[in-house]
């Protein structure tokens, strides 16, 4: 009966969310792991050395001990890629990663960050309202359910910057701002990390898009073969500007440069930047309409 | 080049600040204390005496993750540092009201702690920022916590082996990596958008 399905499947995607929030927490992706060791066979200076040497240490720590990779369980966001048949309500959906959020910071314990913005007074176990955050996506013709958590720091969110540039700053004006962010965050959220960049739509959907940039597998490239370009670009450029890893000095600024865009009014021309720090944790799950699921997919 | 030192802290000897220069490496043993945002506003701003002495400390910024395990004694569960920035108005007052000597946190001081660290022979060691999981086995044990009610910007002693590696951000002599990463950044993306 759907009733039971229903209650089932929403079940489901609380379980996976509880599973999700903490393997992302502990057992940082291949595609990361292996970045951050191409950075450390790159970096040339002593204090830069040093720094990638550490977070190798680190991670492999964060494995034997199965510790948190970072004592910032930030703030938890979603992406759901939702199939026009897939048989649960996105309501219910949400109420499930709500519920598997909470629960897993209150069964392992985690530390919960989630405050009132005004009293500054704890809300709950990494729940508040309008926490957790999912940004959802909705694809034709498919019953399938993507889930993908990704934990977000507020050392890294607090380096996020927006500017309204207006379209005679065209493409070099979206270079500049993005370059100059990255100078300007310096150490502060903890690179080499990677930089996600949203152009065109909205002012808000602009930021919207930065962070589904970096919500991506390490070095994906947009479809769109002229944004694709800016990407590589925008990923050398700022690996000149010398910041370094932890802001210490050095050739590995980040480790990689992911921009999503939208099209705009013909008199916009907003760059969101989003920063997303070099613990990018990520964790990812597939749910089949039966119920199934499956942790191994990535998207 | 960069020179490796070990200190043990709380120090009384103020020679063991000077030797240390920006970009050097640094373990530290001994006692370090945990302090962050609300912890060091209900000291200055709200002016409560600390119920822990700062002389020749070691300051972490930190909101460790713990379990309680009984009254007024915790267990590291997992405990990393935070940028420090938001915190660099304490400095002089730090130094110069409680005599602390080192403060350790990531991404770095903006240039205003250059004088006052210069002027009263403190440093800035800066960690890496998320590194955790190391960090935690590197704190041997939580012997103090004062101030509970503030959980977790609580004001916490940790007794360290081996903490670090740590790299001099900032020395006592008026050197900072931040400034000097920091203007050559600048040139550099002068230069960078004239290729444009």
């Amino acid at each position: 009966m759907s009733i039971d399905v229903t209650t089932d499947l929403q079940h489901t995607v609380e379980d996976a969310a509880a599973h999700l929030y903490v393997w992302a927490l502990k057992d940082i992706p291949q595609d990361l792991r292996d970045a951050l060791s191409d950075a450390r066979a790159l970096e040339t200076s002593v204090p830069g050395k040093r720094v990638l040497e550490t977070i190798h240490r680190n991670i492999n720590i964060a494995d034997s001990e199965k510790n948190l990779v970072c004592q910032d369980t930030g703030i938890a966001v979603y992406h759901c890629r939702v199939g026009e048949h897939f048989p649960l309500h996105p309501a219910r959906i949400y109420e499930g990663l709500r519920d598997g959020t909470a629960r897993a910071t209150v069964e392992h314990p985690l530390r919960s960050n989630a405050v009132h913005t005004i009293t500054r007074e704890n809300t709950g176990p990494n729940i508040g309202y309008r926490l957790p955050i999912v940004h959802w996506e909705f694809i034709d013709d498919w019953d399938g359910l993507d889930v993908k958590c990704v934990p977000k720091g507020s050392g890294s969110e607090n380096m996020s910057f927006l500017k309204m540039c207006v379209p005679a700053d065209g493409v070099k004006g979206i270079k500049e701002f993005v370059l100059e962010s990255i100078v300007g965050a310096g150490g502060k959220p903890c690179p080499p990390g990677i930089v996600g960049v949203g152009i065109g739509g909205s002012a808000d959907y602009a930021m919207y898009l930065a962070k589904e940039a970096i919500m991506r597998p390490i070095g994906t490239r947009n479809g769109d073969p002229l944004v694709a370009q800016l990407e590589d670009e925008l990923f050398a450029l700022l690996n000149e500007t010398g910041i370094g890893p932890m802001g210490l000095g050095g050739d590995v600024t980040v480790l990689q440069c992911h921009i999503e865009h939208a099209d705009t009014h013909m008199t916009l021309n907003p760059v969101a930047v989003n920063y997303q720090c070099w613990a990018a944790r990520r964790a990812s799950a597939h749910i089949a309409p039966d119920g199934t699921v499956d942790f191994d997919r990535e998207f | 080049m960069s020179t490796t030192h070990e200190v043990t802290f709380p120090i009384t000897d103020p020679q063991e600040i000077l030797k240390l220069r920006a970009g050097d490496e640094v373990i530290v043993q001994g006692h370090i204390i945990g302090i962050r945002d609300r912890t060091q506003v209900r000291i200055f701003d709200q002016g409560v005496e600390p119920p822990m002495d700062l002389s020749g400390a070691f300051l972490l910024h930190t909101a460790p993750g713990v379990r309680k395990v009984a009254e007024g004694k915790y267990e590291k569960v997992c405990i990393g540092t935070t940028t420090s920035a938001r915190m660099v108005r304490f400095t002089e007052p730090l130094g110069s009201q409680y005599g602390v000597r080192a403060i350790c946190g990531k991404g770095g001081f903006p240039d205003e702690a250059i004088e006052p660290m210069h002027r009263l022979g403190m440093v800035y060691f800066a960690i890496v920022g998320g590194a955790a999981a190391l960090e935690t086995t590197q704190i041997e044990e939580i012997e103090e916590v004062a101030w509970e009610e503030l959980m977790p910007e609580c004001l916490w002693k940790f007794r360290v082996k081996d903490f670090g590696p740590l790299t001099v951000g900032i020395d006592a002599h008026g050197n900072s990596l931040y400034h000097d990463v920091q203007a050559r950044a600048q040139e550099k993306l002068k230069e960078l958008f004239a290729r444009f």
